[in-house]
């Protein structure tokens, strides 16, 4: 039976966002990074209204984590004291199309580290890789608040990817990252209307919506991707149908919350397979899940899940 | 929605008087508080102000032009008038005709020309048909969808993409004796003709004239607008400076699921208009 070929055609597009600035640019990027500018859905068009190719960041700690998984963690052991060798571990080896710094240790219930302490991660892993970065705070509003002005400020030039904003924690890291030219990520809580709102609000205070990418907490496989998949549908669908509010690409936590679910370290589970393969499974699956519906950056960190992920979105843009 | 802003019209007082001491800056200061306002389009009527109706239609184009960078709607039933307007625009931004009947009984072929003004101006250039014919205006839903299905079909004909064809069903002020069944006949007609062709022509109308000689004109605007868009109207010409009637818009699009609810949809509207 022939299949029938269903086409469609949109007349709105994602925003196209470069990250990274290099020397002409007053950076001192070696590279830059282009996302978004799909004018169709995932699949749904030709290969020239599929936007640019999604991109994989990967994950780098401003200190040694102290609850990753064994089987994860064994990945690092040798960087993890020295965020720059991290980050080139991640390109040179894994092949990392850009570095997210996650300021996890700054967090007031974990290392409470200072905001030097930040400065100087991001002045190592911005020496130590060339390719854009994603700066992104502890998730704690006040230390955020803090830390990641002196963050922006340090990586004043690059064109860096800060985050993140809520809708009730915005002011100061909207502005901020407007002094000093980054893009921001804009961040809700598994809910397409507070999404707008706070692109809106970011608007308001005059970021261009042109440099917004927008998070929505990610939900990973068995842990609420139905929710993760339906609202980044929901939100392309919104900005192929015009809404210029919405019209932004899409970051994703796919290594953390992979590596939070059980499924992906519990190592005494039998019948469910060998435990060193689940977890890569676990974080592949849930990033091709999400390539899917449609997300431009990927943040992952084992590198068997990046390898599988990149050779995926390398087959299907052929 | 694509909001057409009605007030650059010489029966307005302040733009008659205005084109009467070619003062430009009442109708340059229109098109920035419309367009601010969430127009798409800016309806430029000379009315009845000037002797030289085509001197004066491209008088205000030029004006507007001057400072303005928002479509223009040439608004004239007379294919002179606006010949007159496509001579010194600039069509680029888009530009929509207003308006032909179907046909009439001084020229048959009135339709066929703004056809042929819209193909010379460029592949964005629109026009607005009414339904009506030689015959007058109808006063029924099956006589103005008949007409829409002959307006349809010759602009098929013509090879004229019917998504740059704005049907307009005629509204009727709501107090003329005898008119206020029109309303419905109205909403039923745009029920009718949106499925005349695919992709559906444009429904338009001009919103103003519902509220002619009423009291609460504001209010009968507002409530006959969000009763019309659910029924399919996607255009109208409108006091855009009404703030009211343009959240009426944002909220009928949101409720009706084409723009994702946000605490600030109202901003959300205005401003995604703009950008």
């Amino acid at each position: 039976m022939p299949v029938p070929e269903v086409k469609d055609s949109f007349t709105g597009s994602v925003n196209r966002v470069t990250l990274g600035a290099t020397k002409d640019k007053g950076g001192t990027r070696t590279s830059t990074i282009t996302v978004g500018g799909a004018r169709n859905v995932v699949y749904g068009g030709s290969i020239e209204e599929a936007g640019e190719k999604p991109v994989i960041a990967m994950d780098v700690l401003d200190s040694r984590p102290d609850d990753w998984p064994d089987l994860l963690a064994e990945n690092y052991q040798d960087v993890m004291d020295s965020p720059g060798d991290w980050a080139k571990k991640c390109i040179e080896q894994f092949g990392a199309d850009l570095i997210c710094v996650k300021f996890e240790g700054i967090h007031p219930d974990k290392k409470d580290l200072d905001a030097a302490h930040a400065v100087k991660v991001t002045e190592e892993v911005l020496k130590a890789v060339g390719v854009p970065l994603v700066l992104w705070g502890c998730g704690n509003d006040e230390k955020d608040n803090q830390v990641m002005p002196k963050v922006s400020e340090a990586a004043k030039g690059e064109n860096v990817l800060i985050g993140s904003v809520k809708e009730d924690n915005y002011k100061s890291l909207t502005a901020i990252a407007l002094a000093d030219g980054h893009h921001l990520i804009t961040h809700a809580p598994l809910d397409i209307n507070i999404a707008k709102q706070v692109n809106i609000l970011v608007s308001d205070m005059g970021f261009p919506l042109e440099k917004v990418v927008t998070f929505q907490a990610t939900g990973a496989l068995g842990y609420g991707i139905e929710y993760a998949y339906s609202i980044q549908e929901r939100q392309r669908l919104a900005a192929l149908g015009g809404d210029k509010m919405m019209a932004m690409p899409a970051i994703c936590d796919v290594g953390y919350e992979s590596w939070r679910a059980k499924e992906s370290k519990l190592a005494d589970a039998p019948g469910w397979g060998d435990v060193k393969d689940r977890g890569p499974m676990w974080e592949a699956t849930t990033a091709i899940c999400l390539l899917q519906a449609g997300v431009d950056i990927i943040r992952m960190r084992h590198p068997r899940a990046v390898a599988t992920v990149k050779n995926f979105i390398n087959q299907i843009r052929q | 929605m694509i909001i057409i802003g009605e007030r650059i019209n010489g029966m307005f007082k302040d733009v008659k008087e205005a084109i009467a001491s070619k003062n430009k800056q009442p109708i340059q200061e229109l098109a920035k508080k419309q367009t601010e306002a969430g127009a798409t389009y800016l309806d430029v009527n000379v009315g009845t102000a000037a002797a030289d109706q085509e001197g004066t239609m491209q008088w205000l184009v030029e004006t507007i032009q001057e400072t303005c960078s928002t479509p223009l709607c040439l608004d004239s039933q007379k294919t002179g008038v606006i010949a007159a307007g496509l001579k010194v625009i600039n069509a680029k931004p888009g530009l929509i005709l207003n308006s032909t009947p179907l046909n009439k009984k001084s020229d048959e072929e009135v339709f066929d020309k703004y056809i042929e003004m819209a193909e010379q101006a460029g592949p964005k250039a629109n026009i607005i048909t009414l339904t009506m014919d030689k015959n007058g205006v109808p006063q029924d839903v099956d006589t103005r969808v008949a007409i829409a299905a002959e307006i349809v079909q010759k602009a098929m004909e013509k090879g004229f993409d019917t998504q740059r064809l704005f049907i307009d069903p005629i509204a009727l002020p709501v107090n003329v004796p005898n008119a206020q069944i029109q309303m419905l006949n109205i909403f039923n007609a745009i029920d009718q003709i949106k499925y005349l062709a695919d992709p559906a022509p444009h429904m338009t109308i001009g919103l103003s004239n519902v509220s002619q000689g009423t009291s609460e004109r504001s209010l009968i605007n507002r409530i006959f607008l969000a009763m019309a868009m659910s029924h399919g109207l996607d255009s109208a010409i409108v006091d855009v400076l009404d703030e009211n009637l343009v959240n009426v818009v944002a909220t009928a699009e949101m409720l009706m699921n084409r723009q994702i609810y946000s605490d600030s949809f109202l901003k959300a509207y205005i401003a995604a208009n703009k950008a």
